[in-house]
């Protein structure tokens, strides 16, 4: 804290003076932008546009319409796969990075699984479908070869949108992944071998439980990236892609029925404060350790 | 499994096939997109007609280039300036959140961390729409009420700003407090007992220590502005930025002057990475 040579009671009153000025620009953006806009959300979901009042109607519509909640139960089963694949597909990776080598090629490797993500969404989902597509780059490789006779369309199915939100998310399992493997010290998995472990024991006794809270929050990372996904699901699954934010965003641009998107938009906040809340649960883990 | 204990060759070459694969996928949707851009054809696909730079550079015909195409450049501005006024915002209030929450102490802190944490963990959509429900209905109170018409409620460039501001302000936070938290408090007390005072403590020692922090935090910030997509697509008006603009024309069936411009977009990036990396480093 900052003590100037004045009067005691004078510097306080000055500490108290920063820290209300400093709290007033948060507490301001915090209220204002997340707080009101989701209160306002949730009034709008439960309010009836037609005779003023509270009603249940927009989410008792959610229950009675098959394609509104087989979309939504579809959303999150294929985000929780999702985020499964990227684990298992990311944590070799980190480990090699993180483990495996040092210096100068260590640093160039986490680097190389950065640079991608540095570049827009709308770009890397532009690049599959330029490489997936009927006339895509991988249709005519396969044509080429003589693997097939005529254009192969590989886009529009679900192992399309399944390919495209696990490689947006990569990187978000990377980075946490990497760090803390890179805080587990190697002399750990060397007493594992001296007493006898294989690579199996040493894997699920000492390298996972060291590694879970980068697991938990990577996990957490991935799993609300796939959740509220709109351009994956929309470009690589085309029209039938039937993801939860194109039905909020059907309902709201579209249809102008604000109050239906509203309930949608509470429904799909609700899944995600859920899951994540598992996930802490089940890990133990604290939501400010994990994604601070 | 690490250097120190061997494995069998076996499970190296496996170990590594597999590596060189994952770097294969990471690559491959960018290297495709870029080689595209410089193929002489109306379609970013197969066959190969040739290299040409008229996506870039050609004034009229079938190919305009993106150097001539005016929709895109304007939307090329406007994000740029959504970008600018952006970053200049959320690292403002992210410098003053990093200050608040690593130098003082006060009730309820912990829990106004985690609100502050929230905007990471919401879907973009719906911080997206939730700013525009409730932005519509400040608007609409203030003309039932007052008659008074606030034009930048509506869905438009000021509502994206507002947007993504929302929750780039959180990631520019994060960066700046991990800088704070390093900073040797005895250096500004140096300055107090050389006759700072704190406000010229906090400026002159301080700040140009976060200085890495702050490019840092603005490049981050500017990039996420950009590029950002979900939050910006709902709450856009008639004036499109480059994002919306983009998906609207690959929607439409893209042409390569959609890969021209992702490769100019991956070109600043590149830039702006290489900024930052070495910024960090001498940090």
């Amino acid at each position: 804290m900052l003590v100037s040579s004045s009067t005691a009671s004078g510097s306080r009153s000055r500490i108290k003076l920063g820290m209300w000025l400093l709290l007033a620009p948060l507490c301001l953006w915090l209220l204002l932008l997340i707080i009101l806009p989701h209160i306002e959300l949730l009034s709008f979901s439960l309010s009836d546009p037609d005779e003023g009042g509270l009603t249940l109607s927009f989410y008792g519509e959610f229950f009675n319409e098959p394609l509104y909640w087989r979309t939504f139960l579809r959303t999150a089963i294929m985000s929780i796969l999702a985020t499964a694949l990227t684990l298992v597909i990311a944590f070799p990776v980190a480990f090699f990075i993180a483990k495996m080598i040092k210096g100068r090629s260590k640093g160039i490797l986490f680097a190389m699984c950065l640079i991608p993500f540095w570049v827009s969404e709308l770009v890397r989902t532009f690049g599959w479908m330029i490489l997936l597509r009927e006339s895509g780059v991988i249709s005519s490789g396969l044509q080429w070869l003589g693997l097939a006779d005529s254009g192969v369309e590989l886009l529009y199915t679900d192992a399309t949108i399944m390919l495209g939100l696990v490689y947006s998310a990569m990187l978000f399992m990377v980075v946490p992944l990497v760090s803390t493997l890179d805080s587990l010290d190697d002399s750990y998995i060397e007493a594992g071998y001296d007493l006898g472990g294989n690579n199996w024991n040493i894997m699920r006794e000492i390298i996972i439980p060291h590694a879970t809270p980068g697991i938990v929050s990577g996990c957490i990372i991935v799993f609300m990236l796939s959740l509220g996904n709109y351009l994956t699901p929309v470009l690589l699954g085309g029209k039938d892609s039937l993801w939860f934010t194109e039905q909020i965003y059907t309902q709201f641009i579209t249809r102008f029925n604000w109050e239906q998107g509203s309930a949608f938009g509470i429904l799909l906040l609700l899944l995600s404060s859920l899951i994540v809340w598992l996930g802490l649960k089940v890990t133990g883990q604290s939501f400010t350790k994990t994604m601070g | 499994m690490i250097p120190s204990i061997k494995q069998t060759s076996f499970f190296y070459r496996i170990y590594h096939s597999y590596l060189v694969l994952f770097f294969l996928f990471l690559a491959a949707p960018l290297v495709v997109v870029a080689a595209f851009a410089f193929n002489d054809s109306l379609f970013p696909s197969f066959p190969w007609e040739g290299f040409t730079l008229s996506w870039f550079f050609s004034e009229t015909g079938e190919k305009i280039g993106i150097f001539f195409d005016s929709e895109l450049l304007e939307s090329i501005a406007l994000s740029s300036a959504i970008a600018i006024v952006t970053t200049l915002c959320a690292t403002l209030v992210a410098c003053t959140n990093a200050f608040l929450f690593e130098r003082y102490s006060f009730p309820g802190k912990s829990f106004l961390y985690v609100l502050m944490l929230l905007p990471l963990v919401i879907p973009g959509v719906l911080l997206g729409v939730s700013i525009l429900v409730f932005s519509s209905s400040v608007a609409n109170y203030f003309e039932d009420y007052w008659f008074i018409d606030l034009e930048f409620l509506r869905p438009g460039l000021t509502l994206v700003v507002i947007g993504q501001f929302a929750f780039i302000t959180t990631i520019c936070t994060l960066i700046i407090s991990a800088r704070l938290r390093k900073f040797d408090l005895s250096l500004e007390e140096a300055a107090l007992n050389l006759g700072a005072t704190p406000i010229m403590a906090v400026f002159t020692v301080t700040l140009p220590y976060l200085k890495p922090a702050l490019i840092g935090a603005a490049i981050v910030s500017f990039l996420m502005s950009f590029e950002n997509f979900n939050t910006t697509f709902m709450l856009v008006g008639s004036d499109a930025p480059l994002t919306v603009a983009m998906y609207e024309r690959l929607r439409e069936g893209s042409t390569p002057v959609l890969n021209a411009i992702s490769v100019l977009l991956m070109l600043g990036s590149a830039v702006l990475a290489i900024i930052n990396m070495s910024m960090q480093k001498k940090a």
